[in-house]
């Protein structure tokens, strides 16, 4: 080993008038950031662990503790930034790719911050929501394209399979493996008592949680880990994942360290075995063969459980998704390239695949141009971060939107981007016992709970101000949105006129 | 329709609201009657419309012509009503051909040409088309006004039919001369628009086939409605409500095969936790048809009256954000924006009521087969 040229990224302030040396800061870091020094009678700390999430400052019980930004820097350069500099020098120390997690945090256009919402003057009024029914009920699944009626000339009513969900928000796949038991116990319990879906990701589905059934999406991925027909039968509905928005185009590594012995009968892998995710389905090579996924699944679900078909969102993506609507998939599910991931390589995470909301106003009008937007529901998902995201996505043609980083901060993660490492404090990310306690289900189901019905508040109160009192009326109600800032090739691409227009 | 005339964009060019006044009357047994009533009636509501749009429509004013279809055209442009023309006589059989008689009114100005046409579809066209008559004259109609500049369709049914104009309609009315046409039922509309719309085919009744309609509101639903209606053929040149709801009604109705009750059952939704009072079946049905329709859920202000081959039919947003009264006399049913408009022709009627929202009041001629509207209909004095 050379030198380190790294300098640690965050300081660590501690005031030491307020510090009562109680040394919680040092038993709740994983990173190992905060020791005692015998010698000095005083709390230390070595910074370059820190991953600054922030678990040593929310415990400690005087306030003596704070993290900033380190003001150490490099000669300025708007091209070689300090983040590239530093990147070369760790690839050059140890010649591997470069791993990350979570959302990609560069400077992307976020287009639902250049849409505003419309509102309801003098020609038509606006609606109390505190007064008068506001409906968010959804469901999900394919529209039947013919009335068919009985003998005595009533309607037969028979759908293939619908979800219904109370409000147009679910729980995006996040695998047990990646996050804790605890953290799917708090979406699950949720999930549940909002009326809605949690996903199991890749990792199959823990015994305990069969009980959460009728609120669950299962997962089919590419590795195919605990899937079997009980597990199939378990959800409400079955996805299966092409792609996802963090890292298109690659599959996944759960390391060995993390299958425990739960993991591992959960994922039906042996123990400490590491669990690799393909980058492609190996029976899923063409569009033809992906229909021969869904007929299967739906033959081993009698045909009574929507199919959803998650995909990431890349350039091509609205002929990819005219062809999932063509494949007997009841739902697609668009992954956009800003969402979360436990672990990605950093230059996948933050150069692969387009915004969520291009690749949303480009499927939907895709699908509608060629007649087949009733034949499948359309789901969003990569980074919904509030109820105006939710308004804007459905404005712009969605059914409804999947949240997972959104629900993980509810959970308490702070977003420090190192879940890869397994060392959460929140015991979101980890699988380690000790952590993994810290993060209380009963709790954790309740501030989720919290989180959509404030959420849905706010939605009803958007809703009502543009004059809406049902959330179907929404749907593809592109005059409700105005671009802000917007060059003409954004706007046309969103279907949205200019504000002032 | 750019440079047809006008300074400012013309309808369709740009989203236009309105508020309005309607009106509308059927005699049950059929008997025929001018439209002087339903002049008398708007007349009432002047203050309800702004001069920027009125209309009529008339059902069983053409007996003579009753298995043709009536096709009213306006033509900003003698070369339009050229290249109309070889259209139409490439698609159909001209059976008659005319100027529609008007009267020159001072309220009425800058009348284009209006002309009617009495056709039929031309058989073997037709059969190639592999289409029946109504897709085939649909189409037919659509295509005119998307793509022959300088010409608007605005009327297309059989022995009905739509006069409109830029101006008060009780002007309109009477430009027109409708004193002299007989029908067993008549709608009228007033317009208040919130642009000036300056251009004859946005005012209404918007007509496509048989079906018309009035409406009075301004639906908040709209973009999600067109963009769900687009996709089966339809072309919302207009950007109004009327327009997008005809075609969703013609969609339902017409290629959908549903009952008039069950389309209002789409449009106008019952809120979930009433379709859950109800009984088993019934509630299967309610939920069905709002989850498969899901996309022509109508939400905002609106009150319509529906004319169709034999009927009316007048229909509420499900809160009644805007006013409508029916009432009943003897064999005759009126619907209006304001119950002054109906006593003014009616002063005592045997009956007068408000409908709820969402819940269609449909009258049909006695003479009406059980089941040629498809059945379940209800009788007025069963609602």
């Amino acid at each position: 080993m050379g030198i380190n040229y790294l300098y640690p990224p965050f300081e660590i302030i501690r005031n030491q008038d307020r510090c009562i040396a109680c040394r919680v800061c040092e038993r709740q870091c994983a990173n190992l950031v905060h020791h005692y020094d015998e010698d000095k009678k005083r709390m230390t700390a070595d910074e370059s662990l820190c991953v600054n999430c922030h678990r040593c400052v929310s415990l400690c019980p005087t306030r003596a503790l704070k993290i900033v930004k380190t003001d150490h820097t490099f000669k300025e350069n708007a091209n070689w930034k300090t983040e590239v500099i530093e990147d070369i020098y760790r690839q050059a120390q140890s010649g591997g790719v470069l791993l990350a997690s979570m959302g990609t945090p560069k400077e992307y256009p976020v287009y639902w911050d250049k849409m505003l919402i419309n509102a309801s003057q003098v020609t038509n009024p606006s609606i109390d929501p505190l007064r008068e029914p506001m409906e968010t009920r959804t469901y999900l699944g394919k529209k039947s394209a013919k009335i068919t009626r009985d003998g005595e000339g009533r309607i037969i009513t028979s759908t293939t399979g619908q979800l219904k969900l109370d409000i147009p928000i679910m729980f995006s796949a996040m695998s047990y493996g990646s996050i804790s038991y605890n953290a799917h116990k708090s979406l699950a319990m949720a999930a549940s008592e909002l009326g809605t879906f949690y996903n199991t990701g890749e990792g199959g589905l823990h015994k305990d949680f069969y009980q959460y059934g009728k609120n669950t999406i299962v997962q089919v991925a590419s590795g195919r880990f605990g899937v079997h027909p009980e597990y199939l039968n378990a959800g409400a509905a079955i996805e299966i994942k092409m792609g996802q928005g963090a890292k298109p185009g690659i599959g996944g590594h759960l390391p060995g360290s993390k299958i425990g012995e739960d993991i591992s009968a959960t994922r039906m892998i042996p123990l400490h075995a590491d669990a690799i995710s393909p980058a492609p389905h190996h029976d899923i090579y063409s569009i033809e063969d992906l229909r021969q996924l869904v007929y299967a699944l739906k033959e081993a679900t009698r045909y009574t459980k929507p199919v959803i078909v998650k995909v990431a969102a890349v350039h091509n993506i609205s002929a990819i998704a005219s062809g999932i609507a063509r494949s007997g998939a009841d739902i697609i599910a668009i992954d956009g390239f800003r969402g979360g991931t436990g672990a990605a390589p950093a230059r996948i995470r933050d150069n692969v695949g387009i915004p969520i909301e291009l690749a949303l106003a480009s499927v939907d009008q895709r699908l509608r141009q060629e007649g087949i937007r009733g034949n499948v529901s359309l789901v969003v998902g990569g980074s919904i971060r509030s109820s105006s995201d939710v308004i804007k996505a459905i404005a712009l043609g969605a059914d409804a939107v999947y949240i997972a980083t959104s629900a993980l901060v509810a959970l308490g993660c702070h977003l420090c981007r190192t879940c890869h490492s397994g060392k959460c404090n929140w015991g979101i990310a980890t699988q380690n016992p000790e952590l993994v306690k810290r993060l209380n289900p009963e709790v954790g189901s309740q501030h989720l709970v919290n989180l959509l019905t404030a959420w849905n508040h706010e939605i009803k109160e958007m809703m009502g101000g543009m004059g809406i009192n049902s959330i179907e009326a929404l749907k593809g109600n592109r005059l409700m949105l105005r671009g802000i800032a917007l060059h003409e090739t954004e706007l046309k691409i969103l279907g949205i006129a200019h504000a002032g227009q | 329709m750019d440079g047809c005339h006008q300074r400012i964009p013309l309808e369709g060019a740009f989203r236009n609201s309105s508020g309005c006044a309607i009106s509308g009357i059927i005699d049950r047994s059929g008997k025929r009657f001018t439209a002087r009533e339903a002049i008398t009636s708007i007349s009432v509501m002047h203050d309800r419309s702004n001069g920027l749009g009125g209309g009529f429509a008339g059902y069983g004013i053409y007996p003579e012509y009753k298995d043709y279809t009536a096709l009213h055209i306006f033509y900003y442009s003698s070369e339009a009503k050229r290249a109309c023309e070889t259209f139409l006589e490439e698609h159909f059989d001209l059976i008659n051909l005319s100027k529609i008689p008007t009267k020159k009114h001072p309220a009425i100005t800058d009348v284009p040409l209006i002309w009617r046409y009495f056709v039929t579809a031309l058989p073997t066209k037709l059969s190639f088309s592999q289409l029946d008559e109504d897709e085939y004259t649909a189409r037919c109609v659509i295509r005119i006004n998307r793509e022959i500049e300088g010409a608007y369709v605005f009327s297309s049914g059989k022995d009905m039919g739509v006069f409109k104009a830029v101006g008060f309609p009780e002007d309109v009315g009477e430009f027109y001369m409708l004193d002299e046409y007989e029908g067993y039922s008549w709608t009228v509309h007033g317009r208040y628009p919130t642009n000036t719309p300056g251009w004859w085919g946005g005012s209404h009744p918007f007509s496509l086939l048989s079906y018309s309609v009035v409406h009075n509101g301004e639906i908040s639903s709209y973009d999600a409605n067109r963009r769900y209606i687009e996709m089966y053929g339809y072309a919302c040149t207009l950007q109004t409500d009327t327009e997008v709801i005809t075609y969703m009604i013609d969609y339902l109705h017409r290629r959908m095969g549903l009952t008039l009750e069950e389309v209002s059952h789409v449009l106008a939704a019952p809120f979930w936790s009433t379709i859950e009072q109800k009984e088993p079946k019934e509630r299967e049905e309610y939920s069905y048809l709002r989850n498969t329709f899901a996309s022509m859920l109508i939400t905002g202000p609106f009150s319509i009256i529906l004319g169709f081959k034999g009927g009316l039919m007048a229909l509420n947003d499900r809160l009644k954000l805007r006013s409508l009264v029916a009432a009943e006399k003897a064999g005759r049913v009126y619907f209006a924006s304001e119950e002054a408009a109906i006593r003014v022709i009616e002063p005592e009627p045997d009956r007068l009521w408000y409908p709820s929202g969402g819940k269609a009041v449909i009258v049909t001629l006695d003479s009406m087969q059980e089941g040629e509207e498809h059945g379940h209909q209800l009788s007025v004095s069963a609602l």
